[in-house]
C-alpha cells in the first residue's frame, strides 16, 4: 500500500511545485493547496498504513484488540488541515485584495514596495 | 489469553503526581500572552483597555522569563509535560539556557516596541486588533522558544506566523497588500517544508520529542535519511531565517507596516528561524551539521554579503534597516557552521544583541520620521541641529548594528572571527569582518546625510516635527540595553557559554526529560 502513496504523495508535490512557478497568484494559491495536501499525505503514509480499524479502545479495556489505525499521524494531519485551511482562507483574501488594490494578479506587476525605479542614495550634499 | 485479560502497567507511561508550581512557570511565557490575547480578542470594542492590558502582559512575560532563566541557569533545563502522559507520548515544554535567553530577550524588545506604539497606533489600528495580534504573536514566539516537541514547534511558528500576517496588513496601504502577498506565500512555502521535515521525522524514529530524537539520532550515525532531514529543515529555517538565496520575501515586506511592526519583526521573527536551526541541526543532527558545515559555511558567507550590499544600495532606513537584519542572520549561520562552543556561544550572543539593536535601529527610523518627515535619505537632513538626542542614540546604535566598540555587536564578533580563525575558516572570518566595513559604510552615509548635512540646496527646510516621550523613551531603554552588553559583556558570554554547551552536550536536556533513563 505505501508505495502506491508514495507515487500519489510525488504527483501530488509535482503539480504543486509546477504550479507555485508560475506568475499568477490564483495559480500560486492552488499550488499551495496542493502542495500542502501532498504533505497530509506524506505524513499519512510516514505513520505506516496499518489497518482500517479506528483506533477505539473498548470500555473496559486498557488496549485495542487486535491492529488498528495509527492514531497520531492522523492527529498530525488534523492539526495540519485546519492550519493549512485557515491560512489559505487568509491568502484568497489577501490575493483578492491585491487584485482590487494593485488591478493585477501578475507577481511581475507587483512593484509597489519595491519600485522599480528606486535608485540609489545620494552620492553627496 | 484473550485481550480483555492483559493487564497494562500505567504507571510507566503516565504522570500521577499533580505539577509542580515551579513547573508552571515553563509554560507562563506562553499561557500569559495566549491567554490576554483571547481577552483582547473578546474585549475588541472597548480599545482603551488595549494598550494597558498589553503592557501588563508583556511586563509579566519578562518577569517569568528572568524568573526561569535564573531557575534554568540554577539547576539545569527544566522540563514540563502536558496532559498526564509521560514524554516521549506526551507533549512536552523543556527549557534550556539557550531557550530561557531568547525568550527573555524577545520579551524585553516586544514590551519596548509596544510602549512606544502607545501614541503611533490609532483608534483604526486598535479596532482592527493590532494588540491582540501583538500578544498572539508573543505566544508564538515564546512557545517556539520553549517548546520541546518538533511537531509543537511547527504549531507554534504557524501561530506567530498567522499573527504576523494580521500585523503586517494592518492599515490596507498598496505596499503592504503587496508585501504581505510575498511574506504570506514564501513563509507558507517554508513552514509547509518544515512540517515536510517534520513527517519524514515521524515515519524515521517514531517520536517527535525533541530530547528523545537527539539520543536516537546519535546513536543512528550518518545514514542517509537523517541526511535528507538535516538538508530539509536547513532549508526551512533558512527560509524563516533569511539566510542567503531563500532572503527575499524580507526586503519585500518588512518596510512596509508601521515601523513598530518592522520592529518586532526584524528583531524578531528571524532570531526564531535561527533558533530552530541551533535546536535541530546543532542538538539533533550533530553529526549531519558536521558533514553540511561547508555549506552552511558559504551560505553564512553570501547571506552577510548580500545582506550587506542590500543594505549601501537602499536610500530608505527602513530598507536599510531590513537589509542588516539579513546580514546579521549570515553572522549567525557562521556559528552555526563552526560548531565549536566558541562559535555557537558568539552566534547565539549575535542574536540576542541582534534582537535588541535592530529593533532599535527600526525604531529609530520612525523617530526620524517623526521629526525629519520622511524615510527616504533623499530628503531627511539636518537631524543632529534639531535633535541632538536622537543623534547620540543614532549614534550608539549605528555603532552597534556595525560591530564597532561601544555597542553589542562587538563582542560577538570578536568571537566568532576567533573561532573561525582556530577552525581555520578564514573565509568565515574575512565575510565577518567585510559585512561589518560594508554595514559601517550605510549607517555612515545614513549619518553623513540624515544627521550631519544642514539641509539641501534648492530645497526648503523641513519643519522639525515632534517626537513622542515614549518613542524616545523605548529607544533609550534598547540603546542603555545595547550599552551593558557591549560595555559589561561578560554575564551575557556567560549565558550565552552555557547555552552552547548545552547544544552540544544535550545529556542535561535529555535527562530534564527524562529523568529515569526514558523510554528508548
Amino acid at each position: 500500500m505505501e508505495p502506491a502513496f508514495a507515487v500519489l504523495v510525488g504527483l501530488f508535490f509535482a503539480g504543486g511545485i509546477y504550479l507555485m512557478l508560475s506568475r499568477h497568484i490564483i495559480r500560486i494559491l492552488l499550488g499551495v493547496v496542493l502542495f500542502g495536501n501532498a504533505v497530509n499525505l506524506l505524513i499519512f503514509t510516514n505513520g505506516r498504513i496499518l489497518r482500517e480499524v479506528p483506533p477505539v479502545i473498548g470500555e473496559g479495556l486498557d488496549m485495542p484488540v487486535g491492529l488498528v489505525a495509527n492514531p497520531l499521524p492522523q492527529a498530525l494531519i488534523l492539526t495540519a488541515i485546519v492550519i493549512s485551511f485557515s491560512f489559505f482562507a487568509f491568502l484568497l483574501v489577501l490575493a483578492y485584495r491585491a487584485y482590487q488594490e494593485i488591478g493585477t494578479d501578475d507577481t511581475d506587476g507587483m512593484r509597489i514596495a519595491e519600485p522599480v525605479d528606486d535608485g540609489l542614495p545620494p552620492m553627496g550634499y | 489469553m484473550a485481550a480483555t485479560d492483559v493487564m497494562v502497567d500505567k504507571t510507566a507511561a503516565m504522570i500521577a503526581a499533580p505539577v509542580t508550581a515551579a513547573d508552571w512557570l515553563v509554560i507562563a511565557p506562553v499561557l500569559l500572552p495566549i491567554m490576554f490575547g483571547a481577552l483582547l480578542v473578546m474585549i475588541r470594542h472597548s480599545i482603551r483597555w488595549h494598550a494597558l492590558i498589553a503592557l501588563g502582559v508583556l511586563a509579566a512575560m519578562i518577569g517569568a522569563n528572568v524568573l526561569l532563566l535564573m531557575r534554568v541557569l540554577e539547576v539545569g533545563p527544566v522540563s514540563m509535560t502536558m496532559g498526564s502522559w509521560l514524554p516521549p507520548f506526551g507533549i512536552s515544554f523543556t527549557v534550556d539556557a539557550l531557550g530561557a535567553a531568547f525568550s527573555l530577550t524577545a520579551s524585553v524588545v516586544a514590551l519596548l516596541c509596544c510602549a512606544s506604539s502607545v501614541r503611533d497606533i490609532d483608534a483604526a489600528g486598535r479596532r482592527y486588533g493590532f494588540y491582540p495580534f501583538l500578544l498572539l504573536m508573543m505566544a508564538g514566539v515564546s512557545g517556539a522558544f520553549l517548546t520541546g516537541d518538533m511537531f509543537n514547534l511547527y504549531v507554534w511558528f504557524e501561530v506567530f506566523l498567522i499573527s504576523s500576517f494580521g500585523l503586517l496588513i494592518l492599515g490596507s496601504e498598496k505596499p503592504q497588500i503587496d508585501g504581505a502577498t510575498k511574506y504570506a506565500v514564501l513563509n507558507l512555502v517554508g513552514t509547509t517544508l518544515f512540517l515536510i521535515a517534520t513527517g519524514y521525522l515521524y515515519g524515521t524514529f517514531g517520536t517527535l520529542n525533541m530530547a528523545d530524537l537527539a539520543v536516537k539520532a546519535g546513536q543512528m550515525g550518518e545514514v542517509a535519511p537523517l541526511m535528507t532531514l538535516a538538508s530539509l529543515y536547513l532549508l526551512a529555517f533558512g527560509m524563516k531565517a533569511a539566510a542567503f538565496p531563500v532572503n527575499f520575501w524580507l526586503p519585500a515586506s518588512y518596510h512596509t507596516p508601521p515601523v513598530i511592526t518592522g520592529a518586532l519583526f526584524g528583531g524578531l521573527l528571524t532570531k526564531v528561524g535561527v533558533y530552530a536551526l541551533l535546536r535541530t541541526l546543532v542538538m539533533i543532527f550533530a553529526v549531519e551539521r558536521a558533514v553540511l558545515s561547508g555549506v552552511i559555511g558559504w551560505v553564512a558567507v553570501a547571506t552577510m554579503l548580500v545582506g550587506a550590499l542590500g543594505a549601501l544600495a537602499q536610500s530608505d532606513i527602513r530598507r536599510i534597516s531590513g537589509f542588516l537584519v539579513i546580514s546579521g542572520v549570515g553572522i549567525m549561520l557562521a556559528g552555526i557552521a563552526l560548531g565549536s562552543v566558541g562559535g555557537l556561544s558568539g552566534a547565539i550572543f549575535y542574536a540576542l544583541h541582534s534582537m535588541l539593536a535592530l529593533s532599535a535601529l527600526y525604531l529609530l527610523g520612525g523617530l526620524m520620521r517623526q521629526k525629519g518627515g520622511s524615510f527616504s535619505l533623499h530628503t531627511l537632513s539636518g537631524l543632529y541641529l534639531a535633535s541632538p538626542l536622537m543623534t547620540a542614540l543614532a549614534f550608539i546604535i549605528a555603532l552597534a548594528v556595525a560591530g564597532l566598540p561601544l555597542g553589542s555587536g562587538l563582542w560577538p564578533k570578536v568571537m566568532l572571527v576567533r573561532a573561525s580563525l582556530e577552525a581555520g575558516a578564514w573565509p568565515l572570518a574575512l565575510a565577518i569582518l567585510a559585512s561589518g566595513f560594508l554595514a559601517t559604510i550605510a549607517l555612515g552615509r545614513v549619518f553623513i546625510l540624515a544627521f550631519w548635512r544642514n539641509g539641501i540646496a534648492g530645497q526648503p527646510r523641513l519643519e522639525a516635527g515632534k517626537v513622542s516621550l515614549t518613542g524616545y523613551g523605548a529607544v533609550s531603554v534598547l540603546v542603555i540595553a545595547i550599552l551593558a552588553m557591549g560595555l559589561a559583556p561578560e554575564p551575557f558570554i556567560r549565558v550565552t557559554t552555557a547555552a552552547a554547551t548545552g547544544l552540544l552536550d544535550s545529556s542535561a536536556y535529555v535527562h530534564a526529560v527524562f529523568p529515569a533513563g526514558g523510554v528508548q
